[in-house]
Order: structure tokens, then C-alpha cells, then sequence
């Protein structure tokens, strides 16, 4: 599978994420795998007129590529001209670019949440920078390619959704279209890869315990569940960062904040400051997905009654302050 | 005279247009357009003052740590905190974790593929290099990728993930090492070292450290089978210790505790003052005024500006242009090397290279220090209130140089927000004084065009631009 790789609206964060895949090298594994890079911006040898010459190639279909890559918001200000992004060489918007390599591509995969949905540059106040997804504004089908765009293989733009986008979830999806194409049903709604955005990034969250039993953070650094004070939002986001640890061991809770839905269209904008939770009466507004509001309140009281000291006191410390007991043989009262 | 547009300049982060005003084969003028414009200074306008963790990381996905940090210590100036110990010596840690990373992914990623190209077969270190450093195919990325994604570990204990963390707090890190954590940090920190000195170098890294002129660092490199080494080679055979010189004129905002803030210009030393940088909108599309110091700076398209020719500021000291980076960093720090390399020889290609490679040795014996001196128990964050008004300013240094975050808060909100980035500085167009950036300077004479080596290339690359940070 021959990749396409373009940059534009973005931070370049999702190339260097990427490049921490492991266990085995990147280059290896994907050139084993069949996938091979015919251009990408951060990697190629291929600079200025070499570069240029590959890109018009493929847009004119005398080179045959597979995958168009694209990493960062599509830029289409001021005033629809593009010029906030006009690739540099070519003196032609970025955007153009894309519109016409999408045509010739069999799969068009969105790198990361700005790709995808327009990014913090679409949520600028009036959003002058015209930034949008390659098919999505934020919520609302559209984007660059339109609503109706389907690629050969009959597919949306392929939105791996991310801020950045974990390595696995970019090499997993490239690696499952080579080896067995891509369908519809692969994807969810916002065109997501259910492979990595089938759950929540709740499932697997290693303060569940404190989660079970209210037990909350109070400041930053503490241990405690982050969803109740501090704007967690990992009981509605839909990613696996904590089935899939980042860079060895780590996800946004194991490293101690909150959890801010990057893999969320609009995330940027939650209408609230992103390390506190918006609260009505005392009760947080964004429940965890598919909760009544009534049961959440009724299992809320109910854990907090029952909240162990062990868990009540650790979750307001950076370390444990209490150990869990230890149970010896023929003990117990 | 003729124009060459050169563009897009790969193998640096974002995207790059240089455009070379040519006379006999020679560059008689360089102009360098940062061509794209995200606006984050207006995005953040109107948000509560500590959601600027959240989004100034995302300004960069290779700075994304030094954006934190530089956020951070904003708002803690404006907060009237300062960290807890355990807090700094983990900042050190997150943020020295991505400068050496950064380091290790230029040499490797996107400056050496250039030694690779066809234009440089015959020349005696060519196949062993291009063997080695070929872009994507060449056999160093087996070893230098799993090194990296290694050494990047440590964020997984230390700041959840990486890129954009939110574990930088003004207070601190949110995130409190364990005893058994911080075993797992030197374990971690012993296998990075071990690549370095097996790979890198050839050497150990205090062997590197003592390298005291460059003489000594020529005859050190002389035949030794590792890739710096074997860097010193080809750049020592193709000139580049004498290509790419820009003015001499060096800024750090000191680093870690170790580094000292300060200027140096013609052979002369001096402190730094936060009140002689300014910014020159003159020839970016940027609405037209006089230069303004960053906590007066605003940001407003003016894209139909005729003198105009990028989106990049052109940010001053004391009037002047300067460089940034680790070559800046390592002059103002004293570091013998360094400071022998450019008082001789000045600024270039090769002093770039080299001063950046140092610093992997250097600093990782400090961070095996931070990590000793880690104290579980103790407090990594420490907390406090944001005012409804008032302002404050972080000044750090990524691996690409001093980057600087001026912050207002009016009324509980961000009134104002302006950075400069370290490219900002290096890659900076004319001023209204129609004084050249670094880059620009750097450019002039060199050679160019059809048949021309690709020396332009490298002096380019020697920066370690970063275009996303660059306008933002």
C-alpha cells in the first residue's frame, strides 16, 4: 500500500507520535506490512521541485498511490482563497492540493482531531481561519470533500480522531486496510475505526477504584477519580488510551489529569475551563454515556456512604497515604 | 539576477518556502516565508488563563512540552507561585526528556538523509553514510527509532503521554513518582545512555563532556565507527564548519538550572534583559505598527500586505537579530567546546550539529541526577489562586531555543497572549530596518540552483527549524 502524507492546519504531533510505535520500529513494521511512505513531509528525502514533481504525478494519476494521508485542519481563509496555508513551492492552497490527490486515493485517512473535525484553529471566536475537517465541521458532515464524498473503496474520509493520535491507532488501521480492506461498519458515526473508538477511555482507568466509590481528586495531583472536579471526561470519550498505554505505561489519567474527549469532534470548545467540571446543582452536567441522571445520583450517594477510609483519604493525596490492608490467615475480625 | 524558490522544504516540522535572489551561481539575498497561519494567540483570547495548558501544547507536536512549560511558568508569574522541588526537578525531567528527544530526532530523521543524496557518490564516507542514514530505508532507523520510542517512556511515567500533556501545572506535575517509579526512570535513563555511547558516540558520555576545543573533538571523531563520528567526517570534508554562518549573535534564556540566561555578540557576554525584545511586523502579513514589545504585541491578518512575505514576526534584541538553539544555549553557558568552536571559527552547519549532540551528553547524566534526587512522598504540585487581572511571563528554552509565552488576564479571562518561539527568532524576515533574519544571513553566498551541491539544504536544516511553532 503506497501512502500519500500531507501536513497542513496542524502540529505535526500525530507524525511524531506515531514515530513512538512500538514494539518494533516503525519503518520496519510498516514496510513488512506492505505499507511503504511515497512521500511524507517530516521523513522523505524528496525536498522543493523532487517533491513537487511527486505530488503533481499523483494528482494527475500518472503515479499510482493507495492512501492519502492527511495530518491538520484544512485552512480555507481568508475569504475562501486558502491563503493561510498555500504549500509552500507550489504557491497553491493546500486544500486544492487535497481535493485533488483525495480523487485519485483508494482510502483518505484523516491523521488526528483537526483532519477530521477542524481543530483549535475552526475554534477561533467567528472562526476567520474558515478551518475545517476534510468531511467534518466539528459535528456536522461537510468539511473540504462534502458530505457525499466516498473514495473508490466506497468509503467516508477515515477519521483517526486524536489529540494527538495514539501510534497504534494509525499504524492498526493502515495495517488492517492493507491486509483486508476497510468497510462502512469498520467505522462509527463520526467515522471513527471502531478498533481503537469502539469504547470509552474510561474502561480500564486505573483510578476505578476511586471512580467506584466517588472518591474525588480536589486539586491537580491528587489521586482521586478526576470526574467529578476536574473536567474529566473519560466516561464519554470514546478511545482505548487505557486498554492501550501511551509511551510505555502512561494515558492522560495515569498521568494524573483529566481526560479532555480529544477524540471528540469539538473538543476544543467544551464550554467550559478544561480542568474543571461544569456542575448543576452540585451534580456534574456531562454524565458517563448510556447513565440515566437519576441513577448516576442515586449510585453517587449510595458510593460515597460507603466509601472506604483507605480510598476516601488517598484520593485527595498525591501518594497513598493508607495502604490496603492485609489480610493474614485466620484472621478477619 | 534570477529567483529560485525552494519549496516545500521537507524534513523540518511544518511547512517551508525559501526564495534565493541569484548572481553567478551565489545567493545574493535569501527571504524565508513561514507559509502557514493558525492563530493560536486569537484562540486563546477570552478562555480562562489556566486553558492555556490544554491548547498551547497543540501549537507544536514537537515542542508541545516546551509550550507547557513556558504556559506554566505564566501563569505561575502571574499566580505568585513557584513549583515545589519535587515539581521542578520534574519539569527538568518532561521537559529535557523532549529537547534530547528532539535532538536525536533531527540528527537521525531529518538532518542526515541530506548526506545520502546522489550529488555526494564518490565522495569516500558516501555509501557507509548513505547505507546508514538513508531517508526511511537507511539501517540507523532500526536502531535510533526503538532509542527514541525507548527514551520517550519516560513521559508515560512522568507526564501520562506525549505529545500534549496536561501534567505541567504551574504549581508542579500532576503526577507523583513512586519510589518504585523512580528505579524504572533510571532504568530507563541507563538504557538511552547505553545507545548514546554504543551508537551515537563511539565513547562515553563523559569521555564527550571533556572534549574541550574543537581540534580535540576533529582528532577524537578521527576513525571512530559510530554516527556522530562518522558526521564529523563528511561535514569536516565538505566544509560545513566554515557554511552557514549567520551574525554571531547569540540568546539563551537559560535552562534547568544548569544553563545560564544571557547575549552574546562579537566575542561579548552579557546579561539578559526581558525588556529589549520587541516584534516587527514590517514584512509579515500582519497589520503594520511600530515594533512592540510582546506583552503589547498583538496579531492581526493583513493578507494583502505588498511588502509582505510571510506569516512570520520578526522578533528583535536590543534592535538586532538573533540566533537561538542549543549553539546559543552552549556559547552563553561557557561549555569549553562550544565556546572554542565559535570564537574560532564562528557560527555554522557543523557548530550546530555539534552543540546539539553535546547537550545529549551533558544533560542526560543531570537527569539521572533529578531522578536520585526525586523524593516520594513530597509534594510534586503546589496550588494557588489566579487573579482576575493581572499578567505574567515564561520564558524557557526547548531544544530549538528560547521560546517565550506574555500572558493578560482582564477580568478572570485571557486578555492578551503573545509567543515567540524559537524559530520565530532564527527564521525571522526583515525588519523594518530591512535587517535580515538569522536564517536569511545564513543563506547569503552560498551556492545554488542546477548542479549546485545541496548545501542550502543543510544550512537550512542545521536550525532544526520548527515551522509550526514558528508563527502558530
Amino acid at each position: 500500500m503506497k501512502v500519500l502524507w500531507l501536513q497542513s492546519g496542524g502540529c505535526g504531533g500525530c507524525t511524531q507520535s506515531m514515530l513512538c510505535s512500538d514494539p518494533r520500529p516503525l519503518f520496519d513494521e510498516l514496510r513488512d506490512a506492505g505499507i511503504e511512505f511515497l512521500w511524507h513531509p517530516a521523513l522523505s528525502l524528496e525536498s522543493g521541485e523532487e517533491a513537487l514533481a511527486i505530488l503533481e504525478d499523483c494528482a494527475e494519476g500518472r503515479l499510482a498511490f493507495d492512501a492519502l494521508c492527511v495530518e491538520g485542519a484544512m485552512l480555507r481563509g481568508p475569504n475562501g482563497t486558502g491563503r493561510f496555508h498555500l504549500m509552500a513551492g507550489s504557491g497553491r492552497p493546500l486544500t486544492e492540493w487535497v481535493e485533488r490527490l483525495a480523487q485519485r486515493a483508494s482510502w483518505v485517512f484523516a491523521i488526528g482531531s483537526c483532519t477530521a473535525y477542524g481543530g483549535f484553529s475552526a475554534n477561533t471566536p467567528g472562526n476567520p481561519l474558515e478551518a475545517c475537517g476534510l468531511q467534518f465541521d466539528e459535528q456536522t458532515r461537510g468539511g473540504l470533500l462534502g458530505a457525499d464524498f466516498r473514495s473508490p473503496e466506497g468509503l467516508p474520509v477515515v477519521n483517526i480522531a486524536g489529540c494527538p493520535t495514539h501510534p497504534g491507532w494509525v499504524v492498526d488501521t493502515l495495517e488492517k486496510a492493507a491486509l483486508e480492506g476497510l468497510k462502512p461498519e469498520d467505522l462509527d458515526e463520526f467515522g471513527r475505526p471502531l478498533l481503537y473508538a469502539g469504547g470509552l477511555v474510561h474502561h480500564g482507568c486505573a483510578r476505578n477504584e476511586y471512580y467506584e466509590f466517588k472518591a474525588s481528586a480536589e486539586k491537580q495531583s491528587d489521586l482521586g477519580c478526576l470526574m467529578e472536579n476536574l473536567g474529566c471526561k473519560g466516561t464519554q470519550a470514546h478511545a482505548d488510551c487505557n486498554i492501550r498505554p501511551w509511551n510505555g505505561s502512561g494515558s492522560c489519567l495515569r498521568g494524573g489529569f483529566a481526560c479532555i474527549a480529544c477524540t471528540e469532534p469539538g473538543f476544543e470548545s467544551p464550554g467550559h475551563a478544561f480542568q474543571e467540571t461544569p456542575k448543576l446543582a452540585g451534580i456534574p452536567i456531562g454524565l458517563p454515556t448510556d447513565m440515566p441522571k437519576a441513577w448516576f445520583v442515586a449510585l453517587a450517594a449510595l458510593s460515597k456512604s460507603a466509601t472506604p477510609k483507605r480510598v476516601r483519604n488517598n484520593a485527595v493525596a498525591d501518594h497513598p497515604v493508607i495502604l490496603p490492608a492485609i489480610r493474614k490467615k485466620g484472621g478477619g475480625k | 539576477m534570477t529567483r529560485i524558490v525552494v519549496g516545500p522544504f521537507n524534513r523540518v516540522e511544518g511547512d517551508l518556502e525559501v526564495s534565493l535572489d541569484m548572481a553567478d551561481g551565489r545567493v545574493k539575498a535569501a527571504y524565508v516565508n513561514s507559509p502557514l497561519f493558525r492563530g493560536f494567540e486569537q484562540i486563546l483570547i477570552g478562555r480562562a488563563p489556566l486553558d492555556a495548558l490544554a491548547i498551547v501544547p497543540r501549537i507544536c507536536g514537537i515542542c508541545s512540552v516546551a509550550q507547557s512549560a513556558a504556559a506554566a511558568a505564566a501563569l505561575a508569574d502571574a499566580m505568585g507561585i513557584v513549583p515545589t522541588p519535587n515539581g521542578v526537578l520534574a519539569r527538568h525531567l518532561i521537559q529535557a526528556t523532549e529537547n534530547l528527544a528532539d535532538h536525536l530526532t533531527h540528527f537521525y530523521l531529518f538532518f542526515m538523509p541530506d548526506f545520502s543524496r546522489p550529488a555526494y557518490a564518490g565522495r569516500p564516507w558516501h555509501d557507509a553514510v548513505a547505507r546508514r542514514f538513508a531517508a526511511v530505508r537507511g539501517e540507523a532507523s532500526a536502531d535510533v527509532l526503538p532509542a527514541r520510542a525507548g527514551f520517550l517512556k519516560l513521559m508515560g511515567f512522568l507526564a501520562g503521554r506525549w505529545p500534549h500533556t496536561l501534567a505541567i501545572q504551574p504549581g508542579g506535575s500532576t503526577r507523583a513518582m513512586t519510589a518504585g517509579e523512580r528505579i524504572r526512570l533510571l532504568a530507563q535513563l541507563r538504557e538511552f545512555r547505553s545507545f548514546l555511547e554504543k551508537r551515537l558516540f563511539g565513547d562515553t558520555l563523559a569521555n564527550v563532556a571533556r572534549l574541550s576545543s574543537k581540534a580535540q573533538l576533529l582528532a577524537w571523531a578521527d576513525g571512530r565507527p559510530a554516527d556522530f563520528p562518522v558526521f564529523v567526517a563528511a561535514a569536516s570534508d565538505l566544509g560545513l564548519d566554515k557554511l552557514g554562518r549567520a551574525s554571531d549573535a547569540f540568546l539563551s534564556y537559560g535552562a534547568y538550572g544548569i544553563f545560564p540566561a544571557g547575549t552574546w555578540r562579537a566575542g561579548e557576554a552579557a546579561a539578559f534583559d526581558p525588556l529589549a525584545i520587541d516584534e516587527d511586523t514590517t514584512h509579515a502579513w500582519l497589520a503594520q505598527g511600530n515594533p512592540r514589545h510582546p506583552e503589547q504585541g498583538e496579531t492581526i491578518v493583513d493578507a494583502n500586505k505588498a511588502a509582505a512575505y510571510t506569516w512570520c514576526k520578526a522578533p528583535r534584541y536590543a534592535r538586532q537579530a538573533y540566533e537561538v538553539g542549543a549553539l546559543a544555549r552552549q556559547v552563553i553557558a561557557g561549555q569549553p567546546l562550544i565556546l572554542d568552536w565559535v570564537t574560532r571559527d564562528g557560527g555554522s552547519v557543523m557548530a550546530r550539529v555539534v552543540a546539539r549532540l553535546l547537550e545529549l551528553a551533558l544533560i542526560v547524566p543531570e537527569m539521572e541526577r533529578w531522578v536520585q534526587a526525586l523524593q516520594p512522598g513530597e509534594a510534586f504540585c503546589t496550588h494557588g489562586d489566579m487573579p482576575d487581572e493581572g499578567s505574567g511571563t515564561g520564558l524557557v528554552e526547548a531544544a530549538r531555543g528560547s521560546l517565550g509565552h506574555w500572558l493578560s488576564v482582564r477580568r478572570g479571562r485571557i486578555e492578551r497572549y503573545q509567543i515567540i518561539a524559537p524559530t520565530t527568532w532564527n527564521f525571522s524576515p526583515r525588519d523594518g530596518n530591512q535587517q535580515p533574519g538569522p536564517l536569511e544571513q545564513a543563506l547569503v553566498g552560498l551556492p545554488a540552483g542546477d548542479g549546485a551541491l545541496p548545501t542550502v539544504q543543510h544550512v537550512v536544516r542545521s536550525f532544526d527549524p520548527c515551522m509550526v511553532c514558528t508563527v502558530h
